[in-house]
């Protein structure tokens, strides 16, 4: 008894230690785990530009390493604990499916931060989480679709049906029905967050159903590259990057995720000893989610009418979940005026009225 | 110039030589293209081949190697089998992936039971789901003539879209918040696998395949059923006159093999992986081919071949991650393996002769 007596206030002591003299660094060692390649032109192309941004802002003060295409599983884990062990301070894993390979390894290694993107679980305290709101910029999509499209057909290409990619159907949908009653919504479930050819598949599925704008929540370039086979009949959107490359159509905007001024703020904040665990979810008005330039092939009446969108979600004046609201099966959600609240958001597993078909279970 | 010959019987000389030269080759072609890219090809090479093993995180890493290389060997083994008897199973992936899936679903269909036999009870489930998704091509060739190189590698597909419904759907864990994903198995140890001793690295599936080494070892050099494996593979005329029936030949080695490997998915979704997620399979049963091929389809050197194959996975993230290098790089410095091995193999039935004048 009175060796553990010992033992704790031992431990107690070093705690206070460590708290007292938790004040800043000099040199911080980041690492990014990427759940693809980081040439992917989308979701990891961005969130590696964001590690470029922290090497760029802090130099010599910073060592960014990285390892591309870590599988979610088993392999995280290891790939983690390699990282924690080769003297990371701070890691990012970039993927929700890290999520428990993630706690697991931060329980491991109480010194070391680490940041979980799109999760929930937050374990210990060295773990935090972060994500942004793209469904703001899925409503400018959604503007954009449901004025510009003439078939009144228009298409989401689905990664996976969780709470992240369901959001973003339902905004986009609400917004292109808003500013056209007729507006049909097809969804195709790709099941991949990275597979070109599946991309291009569905794609190709959606453009034969006569779908003429299409959406999608998966991070290949393929959905532009099949969009332009059609000379101008079919357009899209950039995904996670600019994807510039399809201007002036078939992209005709993009939804840009710009992860650097938060990898800045998180790794600045060890630097100068002010971390703290946190769980952040900024959206257009934080910069986080950037909408890329609407091109010439839309009406300058459109454009300005979805750039007015966007500053008014940036402004906090209107929310893209604004009641009346029912869900999918008609049952109520939002009462007139209500706007949905953050838990509603995150555990979104329901189509709002409207839309047809279901989201897989 | 230079012709190629066939021997009159097989060099046993090459048999054996043939792994360490591929990997020599690999080496060496893999430093050049290192080199290219700008990295010490040296470095490269002692990162991938000896740190994972005596370097500074060797505690670490040596268990991973374990991790890594279980599953691998327990499925090469079965496939060998089969491979040396002319059955070709390339679907060991889907078979992996439905092992998983049966014995996941038993374990969690009594979640929050405790009992001792939870575990084992998952265990069969495994065998038993690689064992029937095997059966599909097994029973297709033996019926209709079938190709099951064909059919196996499709039910790949199949299971991956099973296993996709899995994780959105039957397996999804009601307290997950909706996002896909089954329970952690780690927080349920009734059904989990965990580590024998910390540390090591060492889970049951590690302990299946050392002991399932052996036993195939056994099998194939003092019992009736090895014989008529290696007869049926030699020469298919003399085994049949033997009385070795081909569907029966057919039916076990597809059997074994998807067993194995459903065992395997088994022990890695209650082990390291932890739970049923859409991204569970990570080419296990695609790489094993590889390791049947790289150990001679001889159970002994396929454990080997095993722990070769590991090193290269871990040792290959750690260049990529310490060194910098491009994931990609590492995947073609392991297609090379297989390359430089099927290359060199070509010597263990063919000798090079020096032709004289033309003809």
């Amino acid at each position: 008894m009175k060796r553990r007596n010992l033992l704790a206030s031992a431990a107690m002591g070093l705690m206070m230690a460590t708290g007292a003299f938790a004040q800043g660094m000099d040199h911080v060692k980041a690492c990014f785990v990427y759940v693809g390649p980081i040439g992917d032109g989308g979701w990891t192309f961005q969130h590696h530009q964001g590690a470029l941004a922290v090497q760029e802002k802090f130099g010599d003060k910073v060592e960014i390493q990285y390892q591309e295409s870590v599988p979610e599983g088993a392999d995280a884990e290891r790939v983690l604990t390699q990282m924690a062990l080769g003297g990371c301070n701070i890691i990012f894993t970039t993927s929700f499916g890290y999520m428990d390979a993630t706690n697991a390894v931060a329980a491991k290694f109480p010194d070391v931060k680490f940041e979980h993107a799109t999760g929930f679980k937050r374990d210990t305290p060295n773990v935090s989480t972060y994500n942004a709101r793209f469904y703001e910029g899925r409503a400018v999509e959604g503007l954009i679709a449901g004025r510009m499209t003439k078939s009144n057909k228009i298409g989401y290409i689905g990664s996976f049906p969780i709470p992240e990619v369901v959001m973003g159907i339902n905004s986009y949908y609400l917004a292109a029905k808003k500013v056209n009653p007729d507006v049909q919504l097809s969804v195709v479930w790709a099941f991949t967050w990275f597979d070109p050819a599946k991309e291009a598949d569905a794609a190709k599925a959606l453009i034969d159903q006569g779908v003429d704008v299409i959406a999608s929540h998966t991070d290949s370039t393929a959905v532009l590259a099949e969009a332009a086979k059609t000379e101008g009949k079919v357009i899209g959107f950039g995904q996670a990057s600019d994807m510039a490359e399809y201007k002036p159509s078939p992209r005709v905007s993009s939804v840009i995720d710009n992860w650097g001024p938060y990898y800045i703020e998180r790794v600045g904040a060890l630097l100068d000893g002010t971390y703290q665990q946190a769980d952040i979810w900024a959206g257009i008005k934080g910069g986080e989610v950037l909408i890329g330039e609407i091109t010439e092939a839309v009406p300058p009446e459109v454009k300005a009418e979805a750039e007015k969108l966007r500053d008014d979600i940036a402004a906090g004046t209107v929310h893209p979940f604004t009641g009346p609201l029912k869900k999918q099966d008609g049952s109520d959600w939002l009462a007139d005026g209500a706007t949905a609240p953050d838990g509603d958001l995150l555990g979104m597993n329901f189509f709002v009225e409207g839309i047809v078909g279901d989201i897989p279970q | 110039m230079l012709r190629l010959e066939k021997r009159p019987s097989p060099s046993r000389f090459w048999l054996y030589a043939t792994p360490p030269v591929a990997v020599l080759l690999t080496m060496v072609v893999g430093g050049i293209l290192f080199a290219t890219m700008g990295k010490n090809p040296f470095e490269v090479i002692r990162t991938i081949f000896w740190d994972p093993v005596f370097g500074e995180f060797a505690f670490y890493l040596r268990g991973q190697l374990l991790v890594k290389a279980g599953p691998l060997i327990l499925i090469a083994i079965g496939l060998a089998l089969g491979f040396r008897a002319g059955i070709w199973n390339i679907g060991a992936e889907g078979q992996y992936i439905m092992g998983a899936i049966f014995g996941a679903s038993v374990g969690l269909a009594v979640f929050p039971t405790e009992s001792r036999l939870i575990f084992p009870v998952m265990v069969v489930a495994g065998a038993f789901g690689g064992w029937v998704w095997a059966m599909i091509p097994a029973i297709l060739k033996t019926r209709f003539n079938t190709n099951e190189i064909l059919v196996s590698l499709m039910l790949v597909y199949v299971a991956e879209t099973i296993l996709a419904k899995a994780s959105t759907g039957f397996l999804k864990n009601p307290e997950g918040m909706g996002f896909p994903g089954s329970r952690n198995f780690s927080s349920y140890p009734a059904a989990a696998n965990p580590e024998l001793i910390a540390g090591s690295g060492l889970h049951w599936g590690g302990v299946a395949a050392l002991v399932t080494g052996v036993l195939a070892y056994i099998l194939l050099t003092r019992h009736q059923a090895g014989f008529q494996i290696k007869l049926a593979g030699q020469a298919p005329r003399a085994a049949r006159f033997h009385g070795v029936s081909p569907t029966r030949l057919v039916v076990m080695c597809m059997g074994i093999s998807g067993a194995l490997a459903g065992l395997a998915g088994l022990f890695e979704v209650t082990g390291p992986a932890g739970q049923i997620s859409i991204d569970f399979n990570t080419g296990y049963g695609f790489t094993a081919i590889i390791v049947a091929f790289l150990g001679r389809l001889n159970p002994l050197g396929i454990v080997l071949a095993g722990f070769l194959m590991a090193l290269t996975y871990v040792g290959g993230e750690m260049a990529s991650t310490n060194l910098g290098l491009p994931d990609a790089a590492i995947q073609v410095f392991q297609g090379m393996l297989l390359f430089f091995l099927l290359a060199v193999d070509v010597l263990t039935n063919y000798r090079f002769r020096l032709a004289v004048g033309a003809h």
